[in-house]
């Protein structure tokens, strides 16, 4: 199996600039004759899907959605990082890949690393260039703002709809290459198998979810922009239908899975009401800009909130715990997601929690609307205004920045941010993980590409903010359509793939056969309640913080798990149809096995790292203990049923110094 | 705090495909707390039924926080039920009362085909974008993103346009079943951006072209659409693509 990074030789700052002069190219008359599969519309899939159509491939789309406009993606708050320094306030590249490198806890490979803060610029003027109404300053030129874990502001925006904004760019070049014909859009149409032929990715097996139908499409390579697997947790804030499956399914056709266990927990979610609860809606990291994080300091008067007794506004300001801005003053409320996830954990594992479940803290833009209103009174040469007015004044400057935010949450919870403090908790919201990738962004399986959150390779251990919307664009607009063609240009003599290709056929029988399965069992429980203890288990012991013990037992249960979900599944309908309930059990069955191999990764990472916290690895203040003499790998794990085998992928640092990572 | 088991009656459209007639059925759910979704709500009706071995009810929904545009329902007659400004997922059921009846019915429009029971196709928007929707820029043609200045103001309209998340509320709140709401939106979020401008008349034309071609209604101007639209689109966007439209229909050779 080949196993090897392919990263370029030469000054970091130097290789993407010379690999990409120097790579091999396919020709346009080549470009006609060659066929690319994309899964998945996102950021990722998406941008690769335009782009390459422009390039003048044949590009074949795949979205299980209605329309590619409904990815994920889509649902991206608070902003887009671009190493633009337009604020003149010390950013560069570098800094960005430092950035990076340091927020992953050091676990990822510098040299994709800093070619993502290169393409970063890029990315911007692109997406003006496509009509992106990014939010501006009075000048006219583009606003930002600052995320957590960077000490610049370097954060592009358009209000909290950042994600939407830049996927519809996206969306509109790929309906552009849609109708100039270099693009066919399958809409409604479910990957559920990945062809190989001589060992090259040369298709997928699609399920049409309108009728049923198996379809056998076929193509030179396949590139997988599928997502995340968050949603193993059921309770996340990743979309409903976000799965899993299209790179599990890669996965059982032998590419590997990379650091499955590196999951985000982000800190600002709306926290769980009930046991109903379908998902978790987060609260824009942005919010961390201007709203303080605390819990009363009192045990008592954190039970007198939790009991109804007392407000949050009621504490007086001494009796108050700014627990961010004390533990890490550098920082403050904008440490990294890893960090104030955690240190929230901690301060309701002390009994500090402020919701009637226990598990709340308070994000409180008291301050911010004090100072906002006199900044906005001074301004409008209103002296001695009154308490009231500046209230009203830096109301209006808050809503402004944070307006459809603020009444998200009012319309979740009932309750007024304005007036009463935000409570939140930390919930899944991202996974580093994901298939591993060469620096072309080609998995272990020859022609087969994967991008976007779908692959491991830029956040190491935790992500920043604003990053993912940079990552997934990169990879699709700026490096995939260059390093896909490392591939493609062998292929140039390799005529159009065959679908009726005896591999095809047996692929499409496979799957067949495992939906006949599925629908035969006709037990007692829907899929969804399986969904929801598998959750259960994964939060309870492979969740915030992790121990051997509890990691063992988690494996185990879930084994027993998917043993009754084979025994008592019930799928209503037939497979011959419309049958959300058995896209469902797909993905739950798929979820079963990919649950268990991040219980064996976090198991087998002996050290704490990022949002990987393993409780018998910390300093003696609580802090995440790394140990780079003998984890400073990527785990890349073969997946077998009975004893998945791991794969190590050295990292190795020529230009930055491991140090343990300080916000203080 | 609201009330932790209401009792409510649901009277649901089923359908089993476009080429069978449909009807509404009535269900029973109890236990109803205030702070469900009225979609966690449905989540608990459709796990009941399975525990019936019934066929659940198909709806359609995905992020779950008002942003996709996957979810719909005409709830009581209204799209996204009686909130404005808000998309059915985002709905609470702290705004029902205990022995509520309430009536789940689909987009209904020719142009938005029945898949099964509340679920509909609306492939027919991606194909109004695809007639002009768009910017045509390459990757990598871009010139540096401050290097054109945007008054800010523009830029906040132009992001009003282009906040519509292409549910199709605008559609099925319509006597015409017009989606000119949503044809304007993306034709003004363009023309207001100095980069749309060059397209701006050829795109107002393409678009609407391809949107009669659909079966959409004309407008007449009702302005239902606006009041019912979950991100609260104005009409004035309308008005901006008769601009844009009649500006390019005179004095154009194209």
């Amino acid at each position: 199996m080949p196993f090897q990074s392919n990263v370029p030789p030469g000054e970091l700052g130097e290789k993407w600039t010379k690999y990409r002069s120097s790579m091999p190219l396919v020709a346009p008359n080549n470009k006609r004759r060659i066929e690319v599969i994309i899964v998945g519309t996102g950021l990722a899939g998406g941008a690769a899907a335009a782009t390459l159509g422009e390039l003048g491939y044949n590009v074949k789309v795949f979205t299980f959605h209605d329309s590619p406009r409904r990815a994920h993606s889509i649902a991206a708050q608070g902003g887009i990082n671009a190493a633009k320094n337009y604020q003149n306030d010390g950013d560069s590249v570098y800094r960005l890949f430092y950035d990076t490198i340091k927020g992953g806890d050091y676990r990822s490979r510098e040299a994709n690393v800093h070619r993502l803060a290169e393409v970063s610029v890029n990315i911007i003027d692109q997406a003006v260039a496509q009509g992106v109404p990014f939010a501006r300053e009075y000048g006219g030129l583009l606003a930002n703002r600052s995320f957590g874990g960077v000490q610049v502001s370097r954060t592009f925006y358009a209000r909290g709809q950042t994600g939407q904004q830049l996927l519809l760019g996206a969306y509109q070049s790929l309906s552009r290459q849609v109708s100039l014909g270099n693009v066919t859009m399958y809409n409604r149409h479910e990957m559920v198998d990945v062809v190989k032929i001589d060992g090259k990715a040369r298709g997928i097996i699609a399920r049409n979810l309108l009728t049923g139908e198996l379809e056998r499409h076929a193509a030179h390579c396949v590139v997988l922009g599928t997502g995340g697997y968050g949603n193993v947790f059921y309770l996340s804030t990743n979309a409903m239908n976000s799965n899993g499956s299209a790179a599990w399914r890669a996965v059982k056709k032998g590419a590997y899975m990379a650091n499955p266990c590196f999951t985000q927990i982000h800190p600002t979610c709306i926290p769980v009401s009930g046991e109903y609860q379908s998902k978790l809606t987060l609260m824009s990291e942005s919010l961390r800009n201007d709203g303080r994080v605390w819990v009363p300091k009192n045990l008592e008067d954190a039970k007198a909130i939790r009991e109804g007794r007392k407000t949050g506004v009621q504490i007086p300001e001494a009796d108050r715990d700014y627990y961010l801005e004390r533990r890490y003053p550098a920082f403050g409320n904008l440490v990294p997601r890893d960090v104030a996830s955690r240190a929230a954990k901690t301060a309701c594992d002390e009994g500090l929690g402020v919701s009637p479940t226990g598990l709340a803290v308070y994000l409180d833009f008291a301050d911010a609307i004090q100072r906002y209103g006199k900044s906005r009174a001074n301004t409008l040469n209103e002296h001695n205004p009154s308490d009231a007015r500046i209230k009203e004044l830096g109301t209006a400057v808050v809503a402004e920045k944070y307006g459809n935010l603020f009444e998200m949450y009012e319309k979740i919870t009932g309750e007024n941010p304005y007036v009463m403090p935000m409570k939140i908790y930390p919930a899944v919201h991202y996974t580093m993980g994901g298939l591993w990738v060469d620096y072309n962004l080609q998995t272990n399986v020859p022609g087969l590409f994967a991008t976007g959150e779908a692959n491991f390779s830029d956040h190491g251990a935790n992500r920043l903010g604003a990053s993912a919307l940079m990552q997934g664009l990169a990879d699709g607009y700026f490096v995939l359509p260059y390093t896909i063609g490392t591939f493609l240009a062998n292929e140039i003599r390799t005529p159009a793939i065959d679908p009726n290709d005896a591999a095809f056929i047996e692929a499409e029988k496979g799957v067949a056969d495992r939906i006949a399965q599925i629908m035969s069992i006709k037990g007692n429980q829907s899929a969804e309640s399986y969904h929801r203890r598998l959750g259960k288990i994964m939060w309870e012991y492979c969740g915030m913080a992790r121990n051997a013990e509890g990691l063992t037992k988690g494996r185990a249960l879930i084994r027993e798990l998917r043993e009754d979900f084979y025994r008592d599944l019930f799928v209503p309908g037939t497979a011959d149809e419309y049958n959300p309930e058995l896209e469902k059990a797909l993905r739950v069955a798929d979820f079963l096995e990919l649950g268990e191999l991040m219980m064996l990764d976090a198991l087998d990472r002996a050290e704490s790292c990022g949002g990987h916290f393993r409780e018998e690895y910390q300093t003696e203040d609580g802090e995440a203990l790394r140990r780079d003499d003998e984890f400073a790998y990527v785990s890349a794990w073969e997946w077998d049923d009975n004893d998945p085998i791991l794969h190590k992928e050295e990292l190795i640092f020529e230009n930055v110094e491991l140090k343990t990572r300080s916000y203080k | 705090m609201g009330a932790d088991n209401m009792k409510l009656t649901l009277k649901i459209w089923r359908q089993k495909s476009d080429k069978t007639k449909g009807q509404f059925q009535t269900y029973q759910v109890d236990d109803v707390s205030s702070h469900m979704s009225f979609l966690e709500m449905l989540d608990v009706l459709n796990e009941q039924l399975v525990a019936g071995k019934e066929e659940p009810v198909a709806f359609e929904h995905d992020c779950r926080e008002g942003i996709c545009g996957t979810c719909s329902l005409v709830i009581n007659g209204y799209p996204h039920g009686p909130m404005q400004g808000t998309t059915t997922c985002q709905l609470h059921m702290r705004h029902f009362k205990d022995g509520d009846t309430i009536t789940i019915e689909p987009w209904r429009s020719a142009a938005f085909p029945i898949v099964k029971d509340l679920v509909v196709n609306r492939d027919a928007f991606d194909r109004i974008i695809q007639a002009g929707g768009f910017i045509s820029v390459n990757t990598g043609q871009a010139q540096d993103g401050n290097a054109i200045a945007i008054e800010k103001d523009v830029a906040n309209e132009a992001m009003d346009a282009a906040t519509c998340i292409g549910c199709g509320a605008c559609v099925a709140a319509c006597p015409n079943a017009s989606a000119m709401l949503f044809t304007s939106a993306k034709v003004s979020h363009l023309a207001h951006m100095p980069q749309g401008k060059v397209e701006a008349a050829q795109r107002a034309q393409r678009m609407v072209a391809q949107h009669d071609a659909e079966g959409f209604g004309r407008c007449s101007n009702i302005t239902a659409c606006e009041a019912e639209c979950p991100k609260e689109i104005s009409v004035e966007h309308i008005a901006r693509l008769n601009r844009e439209y009649l500006s390019s229909s005179i004095g154009s050779d194209k």
